[in-house]
């Protein structure tokens, strides 16, 4: 049996589709903004009359790009900072977290706490700073020059993610584990195969956390990385916009498009990988945010 | 104490005789040689303390090594001395920093309210969205049409700072000799809600707009993602009571006031409860990437103070002694926060 709706109840349900409605198309219209203004003409971008769809189309601003070196070698860049700094971080995570969750570890309290209490009270941007300095000094006494390596090491561990992990390893049943033992198992045998394969859901989404901070990670990598073409994406996109938001830098723009497109080219280029995995891999975020309950 | 014979003597079935209780042999023998009980314990299971190795080992010298960098706050500064060796001049830098009148303590404690006010105004327009975007994902009953709406709306999450503050910068920027003004200025002058000199000179150079930016692009960039925890809460509403309420008369609004609401208070309770604790932890970067020098007055925050100080004009101890104080009400904040959402419900944030 259907019953009707009251008016209430429709004036509700309107409100809410106009409001989601306006909501989404105003998260979304920056970045079509973005490919329609990297896609128009000088004048067109120079005078605002671009507002949806690209007017005078040139693919200029996008060729002029792909033949800059300097971009290609900070995509290069941006994708060993994420892999390497992604596979050392689950390591040391998953490592650290299996230890964690087994009951008999000795001062489990202790390790837990060191862990936690970086979430309460950070050093903060000088002192980490100042930190960053000394590492790379140990390190290029050590011989590892190539600061990309630094930021891959130091940088980007986040005690959450390891609860995350934590949480999701506690949640196997111990008769598993002790199956295995009986059967054989070493310690990093019940890790690998009985440990992962059960809690492949909560590896998956914190590797995502992982891969996701590091592509987008800027500061950092902008305060330590001295050399230009060890630049990641996100320092070059940033560095070219301080280029080209200065007037006196500008003053002899001869292209067939404004420079603002060069810009959202850009901006278009370092969003598409994003947008290409994000169908899959949104429905795992979605999930990683209930892992532990309400957490931030 | 009493202390029973039981305790310690067992009788032996075989022999009829009371002999040592093995048990207690090995408890007595943990309380005497205590550490070499726990020298065995790690040595039984040395490949699980192996494992933690790495982890301490990164946290140790890159989260646990600057806060003892942090110590330089009482120490005068020096950059190639280490912290041990600088001279300690005690509370001199926090001083400066809090008394003085001099430029040094006005800016700080302009940065301490900006960090503030910040997170404040963040709380009262930023906390808001989500809950009301989840009760309106709720209206909608078509699986597909939310789904799109969801993806949509999450997707600014996923994207870097440097991304959404490289848009925000050209979308709002002003007009010059090379460059024409951001679409969105263009549109808020046309729409007369600012004027054209404002929007010729950019958004982001007003020191008046900064704070509403900062709070649009915030909403713009998390409310969407923020909402999946109480869209999660309000689906668990079992629909019986939906319909118990309607049979009893209730409107759209009375629904909502005793069906949904009581429903997810104790999620809006938790989530509002870890946001006053964070209320002084706001993230520098975005502020570093959208403030300038005509902004300085509403959109330094005490790290981007400290940044300034510390960083470019060479001055870590005053740097130290500004982070210092931040992060220790800070963490007051947000051990308070914890402690009283373990009271509330029994979850601990943390």
């Amino acid at each position: 049996m259907r019953r009707r709706l009251e008016i209430s109840e429709l004036i509700f349900k309107v409100l809410s589709y106009l409001f989601l409605a306006i909501f989404a198309i105003a998260c979304l219209y920056p970045f079509v903004y973005a490919i329609a203004a990297s896609l128009s003409g000088y004048h067109e971008v120079q005078y605002g009359e671009v507002v949806l769809f690209p007017k005078n189309v040139q693919f200029k601003a996008f060729a002029d790009m792909f033949n800059n070196n300097m971009f290609w070698n900070s995509y290069s860049n941006t994708l060993f900072l994420t892999f390497y700094g992604t596979l050392w971080a689950m390591g040391v995570a998953i490592l650290g977290a299996y230890a964690l969750s087994k009951k008999r570890l000795l001062f489990r309290k202790f390790f837990n706490f060191f862990l936690v209490f970086t979430m309460w009270f950070s050093a903060g941007m000088v002192p980490q700073y100042l930190n960053y300095l000394a590492t790379q000094r140990v390190f290029s006494s050590i011989g590892i020059t190539d600061d990309k390596w630094l930021v891959v090491i130091a940088m980007g561990m986040a005690a959450m993610n390891i609860i995350l992990l934590r949480n999701a390893f506690e949640g196997v049943p111990s008769e598993i584990e002790e199956a295995a033992i009986v059967d054989g198992a070493t310690e990093f045998q019940v890790l690998s195969k009985v440990y992962i394969p059960m809690t492949k859901s909560t590896i998956a989404t914190v590797a995502l956390f992982f891969a996701i901070s590091r592509w987008n990670g800027y500061y950092w990598a902008r305060q330590m990385i001295k050399d230009a073409n060890e630049h990641p994406l996100q320092v070059f996109i940033r560095l070219k916009l301080e280029q080209f938001m200065d007037p006196e830098q500008m003053a002899g723009w001869r292209e067939v498009y404004a420079s603002d497109s060069m810009i959202y080219a850009l901006i278009v280029c370092s969003v598409i990988p994003i947008l290409i995995i994000y169908p899959f891999i949104q429905k795992y975020f979605a999930k990683g945010t209930n892992v532990g309950g309400v957490k931030e | 104490m009493k202390i029973n014979a039981t305790d310690y003597l067992v009788l032996d079935k075989e022999t009829g005789k009371y002999k040592a209780d093995p048990e207690q042999v090995v408890r007595d023998d943990v309380e005497k040689h205590y550490w070499l009980h726990v020298g065995r314990m790690i040595v039984k299971d040395w490949r699980l303390y192996i494992m933690l190795v790495p982890m301490i080992l990164v946290f140790l010298f890159w989260r646990y090594f600057p806060m003892y960098e942090l110590l330089g706050c009482f120490k005068r500064y020096e950059q190639v001395t280490p912290v041990a060796d600088r001279l300690f001049i005690g509370f001199s830098n926090f001083k400066s920093l809090l008394v003085g009148g001099e430029q040094l303590s006005l800016e700080f404690w302009r940065a301490l309210r900006n960090t503030f006010l910040l997170s404040f105004y963040g709380l009262c327009f930023g906390f808001p969205m989500p809950i009301i975007l989840a009760l309106f994902f709720n209206e909608v009953r078509s699986n597909a049409v939310r789904n799109v709406f969801q993806v949509m709306t999450y997707l600014p999450k996923f994207m870097s700072t440097v991304i959404m503050t490289s848009l925000t910068l050209m979308l709002v920027k002003g007009a010059s000799l090379v460059n024409g003004m951001g679409v969105i200025s263009q549109a808020l002058v046309h729409l007369g809600l600012v004027s054209e000199q404002i929007g010729n000179m950019g958004l982001l150079n007003q020191a008046s707009m900064f704070r509403s930016i900062y709070q649009i692009t915030g909403i713009w960039e998390s409310a969407g993602y923020d909402s999946i925890v109480f869209f999660a809460a309000i689906i668990a509403i079992s629909p019986t009571s939906y319909e118990a309420a309607q049979i009893d008369g209730a409107g759209k609004m009375a629904q909502m006031r005793y069906v949904v609401l009581p429903s997810i208070l104790s999620t809006v309770v938790i989530m509002l409860i870890t946001r006053i604790g964070h209320l002084l932890m706001v993230g520098y970067e975005k502020v570093l990437l959208l403030y300038n020098l005509n902004t300085y007055v509403t959109a330094d925050v005490v790290s981007t103070f400290a940044q300034r100080v510390g960083i470019l004009s060479g001055n870590g101890g005053i740097a130290s002694a500004a982070e210092m104080m931040n992060n220790i009400i800070g963490m007051l904040l947000v051990i308070c926060a914890n402690t009283i959402a373990k009271k509330a419900s029994n979850t601990s944030l943390y």
